[in-house]
């Protein structure tokens, strides 16, 4: 990006009308991927100058058990559902987590679901890191990967969404696809970077379990019909989107949240116009269908 | 610009927890549990009922539900108060109909100060946990470790001397702790805390004491007031979560549905069918074990 600039520079302006639709590999209409987000939040976490992490002195006891739920409970109960209607997972994974739990990374891993890193924990930001600790960071961040799951990271959502001007290149520059951080589109664009070939790789962060119940604060079955209203206004447009599921187990995972999130996992695998598949899947597919782009 | 090196360094990087308060262990992983009467869904009421001083203290933090305006706070004083003089009534009354035993989570302040609504609470059957000293007896790291350990003393004691009953649970205000917390739980006597919501059936700490956790999501508080939605929204989603548990508790052993009542929000009038209609639904289906705390805790331990 250009820093200090007002406008950073991260992408060419195209407007949605006029663009050329193309059909994913199956020949659906919409590329549906669903994001799991597999993390670990620290009890007692240092404190990053620029953002604090928990709302409450340590242990904020609601905050860190909550989110333990999902390494306990909401994983399993989650994927299980994931599994019965042919979804895979592209995980957001906080990379500690193949060493704390290991459990859940084979599980996921045991699936067929792809990884792509969220920083080393979802309590350590990236503000404030100079090039150096960037680095670290991504290099940390392929190497846990590798070793615990033999597979080689494609893809970045910066830890708890914290960025610095430089996170872009750097991923690129280590040979990253696709950031999941940018969110001007509903399909994959060229990103600009000093090197590599990044693109953007919509995440529909609008539709993030997280937005639903604690921003919008909508009840299951209200988040459930708007995941639905959000794939069929997508699958009656132009052929060539993606849609993304961002998931916490922690939240999907609870007891009366699960059975609304079911029906909507029915509803798209029984629906052609859907292409239910993982983030580096349409990474590839839509470099296929876009040569010129990355040239 | 750059961070302190330390914020690169994770000296608790390791399999397991970046704490010893208790081990990890995933849910499917675990011996399965039969609750009694081979139902597979014990159904756990808990009722808060607190008494907020008018003057609210903001040491350790200002409790959920305490004063909002400035001095004096009519509104929220007296409706407080309401929850504990006339909702609190019309759920016991609903709870005998039903024929449902629950456990009610008390400030001190309630027995010093209103020993009939504990006379009651034991008359009916119902479980009082221990619930701080009253509104203004927050926890969290930085309390000094000797206050801490006076204000559970003191809560547990007051509920004892006037319900007569053995306390064993205690629900901090806010589910807030600190690091001493469990400990000194442990050495006030108590065989349980219900604050750690990362688990929907009990397990136990590394001192002993066991955690039967009450899901803080399925709360009324968090529906009807901080997420603002109906009570038939609220009941809808409790069923949700009893089907869903009682096909679960079928294939892979008994679960438990902790449900957090406050008298001040699911006692109003206006709220108060939906709620009653709720306990005979939940009462008509075959998987539900309706349970106190105390009860879930001796079923769990008789099984590890």
């Amino acid at each position: 990006m250009q820093e200090g600039a007002a406008d950073p520079g991260l992408y060419d302006f195209t407007p949605y009308r006029g663009r050329k639709p193309f059909a994913w590999p199956n020949g659906g209409k919409v590329a549906v991927w669903v994001s799991p987000n597999l993390e670990y939040y620290e009890i007692d976490p240092p404190l990053n100058p620029h953002r604090k992490a928990w709302a409450k002195p340590h242990p904020d006891v609601v905050g860190y058990a909550h989110r333990d739920h999902a390494n306990r409970v909401g994983h399993w109960r989650m994927a299980e559902v994931m599994s019965k209607h042919g979804f895979p997972g592209s995980v957001s994974l906080s990379v500690a987590l193949c060493q704390h739990h290991p459990e859940v990374v084979a599980d996921a891993n045991a699936r067929g679901w792809e990884f792509f890193s969220h920083g080393i924990y979802n309590t350590r930001y990236s503000y404030g890191m100079d090039e150096a600790q960037e680095r670290a960071i991504i290099e940390d961040s392929i190497r846990t990967v590798r070793e615990a799951t033999g597979q080689t990271i494609r893809g970045w959502l910066a830890p708890a969404l914290t960025h610095t001007p430089r996170t872009l290149d750097l991923i690129a520059e280590y040979g990253m696809d696709y950031t999941c951080d940018l969110y001007h589109d509903d399909q994959p664009f060229p990103v600009h970077t000093r090197s590599g070939h990044l693109i953007s790789m919509p995440y529909s962060l609008e539709v993030n379990d997280h937005y639903g119940f604690f921003v919008y604060n909508m009840s299951p079955r209200e988040y459930a019909r708007t995941l639905i209203n959000q794939f069929e206004r997508l699958a009656a447009e132009q052929s060539g989107t993606v849609m993304c599921i961002p998931l916490h187990s922690y939240l999907i995972g609870q007891p009366h949240r699960i059975g609304p999130f079911e029906e909507v996992l029915r509803h798209i695998a029984a629906d052609d116009r859907a292409w239910i598949t993982r983030s580096g899947d349409i990474a590839g597919a839509w470099r296929a269908a876009h040569p010129e782009a990355l040239s | 610009m750059s961070l302190d090196p330390a914020y690169l360094e994770y000296p608790n990087r390791r399999l397991g927890y970046d704490h010893d308060l208790y081990p990890y262990s995933p849910l499917p992983k675990r011996k399965p549990l039969a609750w009694p009467g081979g139902k597979g869904v014990a159904t756990w009421f808990v009722v808060s009922l607190e008494w907020f001083p008018i003057t609210p203290s903001d040491k350790p933090f200002r409790a959920p539900g305490h004063m909002q305006t400035a001095y004096p706070d009519y509104r929220h004083y007296t409706s407080r108060e309401y929850g504990t003089r006339v909702g609190f009534y019309r759920l016991l009354d609903a709870f005998a109909k039903a024929g449902v035993r629950v456990s009610v989570a008390a400030n001190a302040a309630i027995a010093e100060r209103y020993p009939q609504v504990i006379a009651d609470i034991v008359a009916g059957g119902h479980e009082l946990i221990a619930h701080s000293t009253d509104m203004n007896g927050t926890i969290a790291s930085g309390l000094p470790e000797d206050e801490e350990r006076a204000l559970i003393t003191h809560a547990v004691t007051a509920l004892e001397q006037v319900s007569g009953q053995n306390v064993r649970g205690w629900h901090a205000i806010a589910r807030s702790q600190s690091f001493n917390t469990v400990n000194l739980l442990k050495e006030a006597g108590l065989d349980y805390c219900v604050d750690w919501v990362n688990d929907e059936v009990p397990w136990s700490f590394a001192n002993g004491v066991v955690n039967v956790p009450l899901n803080h999501e399925l709360s009324d508080r968090q529906i009807l007031t901080v997420q603002q939605q109906s009570v038939d929204s609220y009941a809808e989603q409790v069923l949700d979560a009893h089907d869903w548990l009682a096909a679960e508790a079928t294939a892979q052993g008994g679960r438990l549905l902790p449900l957090h009542l406050t008298p001040y929000i699911i006692g109003l009038p206006y709220r108060m069918d939906a709620f009653e209609r709720l306990l005979a639904d939940l009462s008509a289906r075959p998987q539900t074990w309706f349970a106190t705390g105390a009860e879930i805790l001796d079923s769990y331990r008789s099984q590890m």
